[in-house]
């Protein structure tokens, strides 16, 4: 989850956020270098009184500054594309699971065999217990098994909305008659937290997300005392 | 006790990925099986049979569907204001 003075991105918890996490890295290495190369030349260009005022022509540096910066664009592509096409991999999920965006919270539907449903209100600072996070808490997390590939379906019931969840890499806009399906697999049991990320009105900043992954037992108990 | 969760692992059934409708945008998905349920029903029934045989698509559907477009969706039959060819 979110830390204090965070400067980065969260841990990543699903195999794509991973990926992500790496590609991140030299997309900003790349960054990096072309940053120090432009201020070093700039620094070196205006600490020196030498001139040279008779220049026509520069044949071999043009070449070079021409082909070089589309050969690092190929360089940026190729990852980036490797990941745009793992996310879009034909996946078969063990789960469905619909989550409909409201003013101002975001309700829950696991129907494949019982109907189970639910609404997911933030919890107010005032009735926050000693340990829990301001603006982050929810009366009942998304209670999900770890591992499993499981579909998420994102609609809205008013307004635009949006899931997110930076730590398994996931943001899909919530739309009022639309299904939006993305997939979800965390590698690790735990806490996840998230928060509406399309501006809804009043209270867009006071509906948070928490997925709470587990074992598929205790998963299994958690939807059965639920139904 | 991991051969019990394998196989329950293998058990478990939701919506499988559907090739016709493989992008993001899975709206016609749950509701082209709403209508082919209601379709398949009402031919069942016309013609006599066991509605209760062949569940696939109302599978599909309760799993892709939210349970308010649904609930709508019948409300509107009942009404006969249901915009699809039943």
């Amino acid at each position: 989850m979110a830390y204090p003075s965070q400067l980065g991105f969260q841990d990543a918890s699903s195999p794509i956020m991973e990926e992500l996490l790496y590609f991140h890295d030299h997309a900003l290495m790349i960054v990096f270098l072309i940053s120090s190369l432009v201020l070093y030349v700039i620094l070196a260009m205006l600490s020196t009184k030498l001139m040279h005022t008779n220049t026509m022509d520069a044949q071999v540096i043009e070449t070079i500054w021409t082909i070089l910066p589309a050969v690092i664009l190929v360089l940026i592509a190729l990852p980036s594309l490797r990941i745009l096409y793992m996310m879009d991999e034909i996946n078969n999920p063990t789960i469905t699971v619909k989550t409909l965006g409201h003013q101002w919270y975001w309700s829950y539907e696991y129907t494949d065999y019982e109907d189970l449903m639910f609404d997911s209100y933030m919890i107010p600072s005032e009735e926050l217990k000693p340990g829990d996070l301001r603006l982050l808490e929810v009366d009942n997390r998304v209670v999900l098994p770890m591992e499993l590939t499981i579909r998420m379906l994102i609609s809205s019931e008013d307004v635009l909305h949006s899931w997110a969840m930076p730590s398994l890499g996931l943001k899909t806009d919530a739309i009022p008659g639309r299904l939006n399906q993305a997939t979800l697999s965390s590698t690790r049991p735990g806490l996840f937290y998230g928060q509406c990320s399309e501006i809804c009105g009043s209270n867009h900043s006071f509906m948070p997300i928490i997925l709470e992954m587990v074992p598929l037992k205790i998963f299994e108990s958690w939807s059965s005392s639920m139904v | 006790m991991a051969e019990d969760i394998k196989t329950k692992i293998k058990n478990y059934r939701t919506a499988p990925f559907d090739s016709g409708f493989p992008n993001q945008n899975q709206t016609r998905n749950c509701w082209q099986n709403n209508l082919d349920f209601h379709r398949w029903e009402k031919a069942m029934d016309a013609n006599g049979g066991d509605v209760s045989v062949c569940p696939w698509y109302q599978r599909v559907y309760k799993s892709l569907c939210p349970v308010s477009w649904v609930s709508a969706w019948d409300d509107r039959r009942a009404e006969g204001t249901f915009p699809g060819k039943i």
